[in-house]
């Protein structure tokens, strides 16, 4: 078992949180599957707006802490604060109404649905319509934009009248948003195909898109880049500033070191469960204990 | 609640409850195989059972047995009728399974495809001895019940108290539990039986490891065709009638026994058996025997919500309960 | 989800229509529609040959045409309920039966003055003799008792495992009749006479002999009840259903409350099989256990998965089949439930995705159309 820094993190632990720049904060999370120590005493946070690389040997425990993060494992001790609320413990969709949204590493798509329906379910996470708003549309909402009045004469005339539905609305914004994201991951050309028979990289992007719609403050990208070429690699880092850029903070879950050490602001590196190192890439990237773990124990060999 | 008259009568409705649960932890053996290697609820098993009831009778009248034969001719006859039951038995669950869930595991089908074939497959049976074979052969055939003649007429072994042992619940018992205990050495100890685990663990593992899927699979069904053929043979010695619709309740009994023990899980099968024998008996003699059925369900339900693995765990793949 | 078969055979282009006029253009569907209407408003008096051959009252012992009518579609209003339990949730309710129950016992027991329970209320609060329930009123009360039983039901078991959920709601099939078959206060195994019949201007318009009404009435109710679901279908709950069926823990992941929507599922589908349950009691004018057997629910699971599951239009035209098809051929009843449930094993063995296979929600097209346009201008 690798060395604990205890009395560094108890002092981080005791410094009260005043940095309002941090979004997410793992505090000493240990997560046990039996005796399997997956998560030991883990600790970092993620600051609004970074990208942060989360990197580790095969085994690492970064799928898991991923997987702690967004409510699919509770935490055996430890806490994990997202944005002042508590998050470790709570339902995967309680977490990403609080703003998390997540990639799958063996892409989880709804194969029977369209490109289209897929990210819209993604957007289904901000709607408030329910069964009884959808069954009876008695909800009416008047003096709406244009673009949200029904295209037919007939009913846009109507609208103005009775109103619009508030189910409606939704649904129309939500496909406009989809038809947005999908655009701005670069697949629209297929938007109304079904999502399992799209192409390896559609598929891939079209999961971002889809965790994009869910309006996510924090984007948890899990491995995006398993299975691309360069050239796609390449694209991929260039979507990855461009959501940055769009005001959200991302989480990544990289083999590729060169798309890492190229993308990130910083980096996390785990090894059997616990971290080892932490820092600007450059900084990481000469740390002998994160070189020994990828290389082999040099006094091993 | 008439707790005197439970009280009373505890020793005849506990052996009574053993004697009804022992048969529902056979017919069980077969839901609990089948879901530990398939995650299939086989819902023609309850047939299965049915098809050895008739087969039974089908014995006897083939060798003319009545009553009044002397004990070894007794023994004798009872004994074949045991293996053709469990022959029949096995031959049906095997058909099914040949017929209906292998060319849909083939396809990978949806479990709930594979279900709804199994209550088909159910129905068929049903209405193959209910109507179909009435047409051709006419009586006995058909939806009334059938009269079995009772070949091992029933004696006291003994008496303890006000409670009388009779010699057919005491074959009954030991006899299925004899036959779990086989059972259970046989799934735990030989080669075959470890085949049946690896695939109850992993079935693409297993076959990458050369054990051969069907194989096993066609096994499970032929072991519990061959347990519902006995739980039949038993079952007409007891209660000494064949009908068409006969497996249903007992075969959703069964399964709530399975679950009960922890499906997937053989000693659970036993367990669970008796256990429900025992408690449908206790409450039938408590509130009054309209509410037996309830019994089972309400169990079920219960067990389902609280501990869903069941007593004892659910592993078929697990060497030791 | 297996693959299709690759044959380009008749019945796949068949299965093609009701998703081709999905999208076809409004002009074309509402005539269609009003047509398709009215001609199931008026085949109580088809008489035109060759299609009056389709009815079953064409020998002398046949049933009666309207009743057939009325059955069919009663069990359409089942079928799309249990469609959207089963179809659309992915939920496999084995009791069925016992929500069909509730509705035909909650205006029993409320509804008709000879119930126990309505001649129980009227002795406690000093109303008059034969005092019972108005018709009106025991509509929502049934749909609301149904709710409640599929709510009490669903929220312990939906976390189930799917086949374990088959088997739980199979008992609950069965302890609500046996509770119906043992209670007094259910009319015991004799049930319960004088249910009543739905209040019209003319009060003897819901009469025994002009049964082609109550198959109006039962129309009516389907139509109502396949526009909502269909609300449903294409909105958001719709694709919760469709995503957790399909992974239920990405669409956690993606925001959708399972349990949630599952309970939903359970409770529309509960209250839909109520009201099909009212009307027959109502038509039946008598309730009694023996009418809620536990194949009844293998009969309603069977019309939903024959006809495709998940599409409405292959669940009500798989009702239509089991329903019609032993009426029309009725010399060879006794073979009825054999041959129900080789079909059942064929049809699953051979074509496991169902005769109408659940399309993809085509969407309205044209929408689609302009906005692929958009995309395109904006790429």
């Amino acid at each position: 078992m690798p060395e604990q820094t205890i009395p560094e993190s108890t002092s981080v632990q005791d410094a009260p949180i005043s940095d309002s720049e941090v979004l997410l904060t793992v505090d000493h999370v240990t997560l046990r599957f039996g005796g399997v120590v997956a998560l030991n005493d883990v600790d970092f946070e993620i600051r609004t707006g970074e990208i942060l690389g989360l990197i580790g040997p095969n085994g690492a425990g970064k799928t898991t802490c991923f997987n702690a993060m967004t409510g699919v494992y509770k935490p055996t001790s430890g806490s994990i604060t997202f944005d002042g609320t508590q998050i470790a413990g709570s339902k995967p969709h309680q977490i990403t109404a609080l703003g998390i949204a997540r990639t799958f590493q063996n892409i989880r798509l709804f194969p029977e649905m369209s490109a289209l329906e897929n990210v819209m379910v993604g957007c289904d996470a901000r709607n408030k319509t329910s069964v009884l708003g959808a069954l009876f549309r008695m909800y009416r909402i008047w003096g709406l934009p244009e673009e949200d009045l029904p295209r037919n004469p007939v009913r846009r005339a109507l609208a103005k009248v009775i109103g619009v539905s508030r189910h409606e609305v939704e649904e129309r914004r939500s496909r406009r948003k989809s038809w947005e994201l999908l655009r701005f991951v670069g697949i629209a050309d297929r938007a109304d195909e079904l999502s399992r028979n799209l192409p390896y990289g559609y598929q891939r992007r079209l999961e971002i898109a889809r965790a994009l719609a869910t309006d996510p403050k924090l984007l948890c990208l899990d491995e995006p880049a398993a299975g691309f070429n360069p050239a796609e690699k390449e694209d991929l880092m260039g979507l990855i500033r461009r959501i940055r850029d769009r005001g959200l903070t991302v989480l990544l879950i990289e083999h590729d070191m060169r798309l890492v050490m190229g993308v990130t602001d910083r980096i996390v590196v785990l090894e059997f469960g616990s971290k080892i190192a932490e820092g600007a890439p450059a900084v990481v990237a000469r740390d002998p204990k994160v070189i020994a773990a990828y290389l082999g124990e040099p006094d091993a060999a | 609640m008439d707790f005197t008259n439970l009280i009373e009568g505890l020793a005849g409705f506990t052996v009574d409850g053993l004697t009804k649960g022992s048969i529902y932890a056979l017919v069980a053996l077969g839901y609990t195989l089948v879901y530990g290697v398939l995650r299939l609820i086989n819902f023609a098993h309850s047939e299965v059972f049915m098809v050895g009831a008739w087969t039974v009778l089908g014995v006897y009248t083939a060798v003319g047995a009545h009553s009044g034969v002397g004990v070894w001719l007794a023994i004798g006859i009872t004994l074949l009728a045991g293996l053709v039951a469990a022959l029949v038995s096995a031959g049906t669950a095997l058909v099914v399974e040949r017929v209906a869930y292998r060319p849909l595991r083939n396809k990978n089908a949806p479990p709930l495809i594979v279900l709804i074939t199994a209550i088909g497959c159910s129905l068929v049976l049903v209405e193959i001895f209910g109507h179909a074979l009435r047409v051709f052969f006419g009586a006995p055939f058909g939806r009334s019940a059938v009269n079995i003649p009772t070949v091992v007429p029933t004696r006291e072994v003994f008496t303890i108290g006000n409670f009388n042992m009779s010699n057919i619940d005491l074959i009954v018992i030991l006899a299925a539990v004899g036959m779990m205990v086989a059972l259970d050495l046989f799934v735990n100890k030989s080669r075959l039986g470890r085949g049946v685990r690896a695939v109850a663990q992993d079935p693409d593992t297993a076959s990458l490891m050369g054990v051969n899927k069907n194989n096993v699979i066609m096994l499970v069904f032929i072991i519990g065709g061959v347990a519902a053929g006995l739980a039949a043979l038993l079952h007409t010695m007891k209660y000494d009638f064949a009908k068409f619709d006969m497996g249903f309740l007992i075969g959703i009994k069964a399964f709530t026994a399975a679950v009960l023990g922890g499906i997937g899980n053989l000693r659970g099968a036993l367990v669970g058996g008796l256990l429900l024998g025992v408690c449908e008996v206790y409450s039938s003699a408590l509130i009054s025997s309209n509410w037996e059925d309830v019994t089972a369900f309400v169990i079920l339900v219960v067990v389902l919500m609280f501990r869903p693995t069941g007593i004892l765990g659910e592993s078929l793949g697990k060497a030791r309960a | 989800m297996t693959d299709t078969t690759p044959q380009k055979s008749v019945l796949k282009r068949v299965a093609a229509v009701p998703s081709l006029l999905g999208g076809a253009p409004q002009w074309v569907k509402v005539p269609l529609i009003l047509l398709v209407l009215s001609f199931c408003v008026y085949l109580p008096f088809l008489n035109i040959l060759p299609f009056a051959y389709i009815r079953t009252d064409l020998r002398p012992n046949g049933s009666d045409w309207s009743t057939v009518l009325f059955t069919i579609a009663l069990y359409m209003i089942v079928a799309v309920g249990l469609n959207v339990v089963i179809g659309w949730a992915g939920l496999l309710d084995l009791g069925y039966v016992g929500f069909y129950a509730v509705g035909a016992y909650s205006i029993a027991l409320f509804g008709s003055p000879a119930s126990p329970v309505t001649k129980a209320i009227a002795a406690q609060f000093g109303l008059p003799e034969g005092w019972s329930m108005a018709f009106a009123a025991c509509i929502p009360l049934a749909i609301c008792i149904a709710l409640i039983a599929g709510v009490i039901l669903g929220a312990p078991t939906l976390r189930l495992r799917g086949d374990y959920l088959a088997i739980v709601t199979m008992g609950f099939g069965e302890i609500i009749r046996i509770v119906m078959r043992n209670s007094t206060w259910t009319g015991g195994p004799a049930g319960i006479i004088a249910v009543p019949e739905p209040p019209a201007a003319d009060e003897d318009f819901f009469n025994t002999i002009d049964v082609h009404r109550w198959y109006w009435l039962a129309l009516a109710v389907l139509v109502i009840l396949i526009w909502l679901m269909r609300r449903l279908e294409h909105s958001r709950v719709g694709r919760a259903w469709l995503a957790i069926r399909e992974d239920e823990d990405a669409a956690a992941v993606m925001g959708v409350n399972a349990f949630k929507y599952k309970l939903w599922a359970f409770a529309i589908g509960a209250s839909l099989g109520a009201i099909a349950g009212l009307l027959f009691a109502s038509k039946q004018a008598y309730v009694e256990p023996n009418g809620f057997q536990l194949n009844l629910s293998f009969l309603f699971v069977a019309m939903v998965v024959i006809g495709g599951s998940g599409n409405i239009w292959g669940a009500l035209f798989g009702a239509f089949l089991i329903t019609y098809l032993p009426e029309r051929f009725r010399e060879f009843e006794s073979w009825r439930p054999l041959a129900f449930g080789v079909a059942l094993v064929a049809i699953m063995v051979l074509r496991p995705q169902g005769l109408f296979p659940n399309r993809r929600r085509a969407r309205e097209l044209e929408d689609r159309k302009h906005e692929a346009e958009e995309a395109a201008a904006d790429a």
